[in-house]
């Protein structure tokens, strides 16, 4: 029981940790590429490692905090430029090669010694030195605290059933929301609203009361630093949910099926492409800046492998869904989490020793990316509709 | 907008037959013929493809507010032709004495958006609907200007909600008229090969074009459906809406078009009314070779003199066509 409860914590942990909604922003940005639009962007850790580095080297020089965060949002923005400007007009597929090696540029260029004044080299920058800014800003106070006071140690000792009740409640109560999520009338009409909040609102009060996690109020990796990841991701799928559901929007999914025939009608498919591709990247790097405000910038934390970590949540959550992004990166991490646990405790060392655990959970992530896209390529939230006429 | 809207359905009077024969029996029957009231004129159009050469247009005018039909056997370079003056393809002659101009417009080096902004819309010989989008998303995606679809207005629903509603009123009345309407929330790539024609064609439309290019609206397309399309066709026209196709069937040619031209080996070789144009020797020729009416069966074919008489006529043939490649070069 305890096992099984330590397990679960960890995924916990996991799925609220700043980070896991630093990528979860970055994938929607990364769902407005690939997933409305069709374009293959294989280099979104290219764009976050520029937000992080143009946020952290600027307030690292003294700079204020505003105009680091402006500073990320231009590189990523020249980034983009760059990138789309010969690509765009091409197949997709050119713009995928042109990413892919563009974003490990930017991670050699970081980590190479020639700019160790500003990036640090393969060291990094690390948080101290741009952090403060942003705790200074909190208003949480210090100390620590769990967010809701009240859990299941209170309820009869936290007894065994207690807990067993209260997870089958959250598994029913998640499952229901991405029933509600998927059947796509889930904020159709006030009372289905109000459901569907008040339905959220408990399955996070009760993951709260059965996995109660503490943390410090405002501290290096607090509740501060959650909170605002969190808000942003919430505010980024707002901010997408308002864009693909205007004529633009429609647009995007139009150059996504063809582009011919957008054009023969008269639209400018390049320039479109192009706003796709800078606001997407706006987002990886908002997403890059959230991702190092817990920890330090380091180029190889963001190399090829967390593009593919966001194409993994992506094609989990259901690309080109609103919710699909936040979703499929807390699966994404948490599950991971889950299994490099659970084989932790459960294999013997004689089989999988410890270390071995953590490169375990990534063949697992893996492998699961290859039966999501055989079997269900649509992920979780996705409409198979849409994707079911593609010949 | 409402500008716009209104511009194509002007009265060119042309909806009256007999008005129509009176006007392209007074066309020159020769292949690049000028007409009255050009609305796309095409000049030295050369697209080569290595040392192949598809297209080879020297002077093409199209009458406004008519039915023009393009005809030609397969590889004539029609679909070529289409993808080139919309913008869809470069001329090998671009820059080099390639012009051609869309209602007073020089499109010498326009996009294939703009082509279309300017007023000449397109369809394509292998359907391309967005099949994984509803039939009204298909339909909406063809309006032009917009407001919603600048990135900026987009996240303000005010801005453009009623634009949106203007064009879904716009969209239901054309899916009405192609009898698409039941269909109007089902995904496109649900639809039927004719059916996706019908939408591809009344999404092209409600760009309010000036002329319409069609490219083999006929292709898979059954026969009652046919009837129905050559109708709409038909009503555009008489609505003044200038209309450009590309067909095989010459029932459907002679049928509704006003005026026909033939392609052949990348150039134009005839032009006339079409009632006429298919007896001109040069489409005969183009269609069926010189020698369609000779029975290929009959032995008396084989015998060597025969042999002969074909051998020295296509001897003939070749140095003549080689007099006239001379002739215009040395033109």
């Amino acid at each position: 029981m305890d096992t099984i409860q330590f397990i679960l914590n960890g995924m916990m942990r996991e799925a609220l940790s700043p980070q896991t909604a630093a990528v979860a922003i970055a994938v929607i940005g990364l769902n407005i590429h690939f997933g409305f639009t069709g374009l293959l962007n294989m280099g979104q850790s290219g764009f976050m490692l520029l937000g992080a580095y143009g946020f952290a080297i600027s307030i690292s020089n003294g700079l204020p905090m505003i105009l680091g965060i402006l500073f990320g949002f231009g590189a990523a923005f020249i980034f983009a430029l760059v990138l789309g400007a010969p690509t765009l007009k091409l197949r997709g597929d050119y713009l995928a090669i042109v990413t892919i090696s563009a974003a490990e540029i930017i991670r050699y260029v970081g980590r190479s010694a020639l700019l160790v004044d500003f990036t640090g080299s393969a060291q990094g920058i690390p948080g101290s030195q741009y952090t403060t800014g942003f705790r200074n800003l909190s208003f949480f106070g210090t100390g620590s605290f769990t967010l809701i006071p009240f859990n299941y140690t209170d309820v009869a000792d936290g007894a065994a059933w207690v807990r067993i009740i209260g997870w089958i409640v959250a598994i029913a109560v998640i499952v229901l929301i991405v029933m509600r999520f998927r059947s796509g009338n889930a904020f159709k009409g006030l009372l289905q609203s109000a459901g569907m909040a008040g339905l959220l609102v408990f399955g996070v009060l009760l993951l709260f009361f059965l996995f109660p996690v503490p943390y410090q109020s405002t501290g290096v990796s607090g509740w501060w630093v959650r909170f605002v990841a969190w808000g942003l991701a919430l505010l980024c799928t707002l901010v997408v949910f308002l864009l693909v559901r205007s004529p633009w929007g429609r647009l995007l999914r139009g150059i996504r099926e063809d582009e011919d025939a957008i054009r023969s009608l008269g639209k400018n498919v390049f320039s479109i492409k192009m706003q796709a591709l800078i606001i997407g990247g706006l987002f990886g790097a908002l997403g890059g800046m959230v991702y190092v405000l817990s920890s330090s910038v380091q180029p190889d934390s963001m190399g090829r492998s967390l593009t593919f970590f966001c194409y993994t949540a992506l094609l989990l959550g259901g690309a080109a869904t609103i919710f699909g992004p936040v979703l499929g990166s807390v699966l994404f991490f948490a599950g991971r989490i889950g299994i490099k646990y659970t084989a932790a405790a459960y294999v013997p060392d004689s089989i999988m020793s410890n270390q071995q655990t953590e490169q375990f959970s990534y063949i697992v992530v893996g492998v699961a990316l290859m039966l999501i896209v055989i079997f269900r390529p649509q992920g979780i939230l996705g409409n198979k509709r849409e994707l079911r006429f593609n010949v | 907008m409402s500008e716009q809207m209104a511009d194509p359905k002007v009265d060119t009077g042309l909806a009256d037959p007999a008005a129509r024969r009176a006007l392209t029996s007074g066309f020159d029957a020769v292949p690049g013929a000028g007409k009255p009231d050009p609305i796309l004129v095409v000049d030295n159009i050369v697209r080569q493809f290595g040392g192949m050469t598809a297209v080879d247009v020297q002077h093409l005018e199209v009458q406004r507010g008519l039915i023009t039909a393009l005809i030609g056997p397969n590889g004539a370079g029609k679909t070529t032709f289409f993808n080139l003056i919309t913008g869809f393809d470069k001329p090998t002659t671009a820059g080099k004495g390639a012009h051609w101009a869309f209602d007073g417009r020089t499109l010498d080096k326009t996009s294939a958006s703009s082509v279309a902004q300017a007023g000449m819309v397109r369809t394509f010989q292998l359907t391309k609907a967005l099949s994984a989008m509803t039939v009204i998303d298909n339909m909406m995606l063809g309006a032009q200007n917009q407001a919603g679809e600048n990135l900026l207005k987009s996240m303000f629903r005010g801005t453009w909600a009623k634009q949106e509603k203007e064009i879904e009123a716009k969209a239901d009345e054309l899916l009405a008229r192609f009898k698409l309407f039941e269909k109007k929330n089902d995904y496109a790539g649900s639809l039927s090969g004719g059916q996706r024609k019908l939408l591809e064609m009344a999404r092209a439309l409600m760009s309010d074009p000036k002329m319409i290019m069609l490219d083999e609206p006929m292709a898979g397309v059954n026969p009652a459906l046919t009837q129905s399309l050559l109708g709409h066709i038909q009503n555009l026209r008489d609505e003044g809406m200038t209309v450009l196709f590309v067909e095989h069937d010459m029932h459907v040619v002679r049928h509704i078009s006003d005026w026909v031209a033939v392609m052949a080996e990348g150039r134009l070789v005839a032009e006339g009314a079409a009632d006429t144009v298919m007896s001109d020797p040069a489409v005969i020729d183009a269609y069926l070779g010189a020698h369609h009416d000779t029975d290929l069966g009959d032995d008396a074919l084989l015998t060597d003199e025969a042999l002969e008489e074909i051998a020295e006529e296509v001897a003939a043939e070749d140095a003549e066509r080689e007099a006239e490649e001379e002739a215009e070069g040395l033109r």
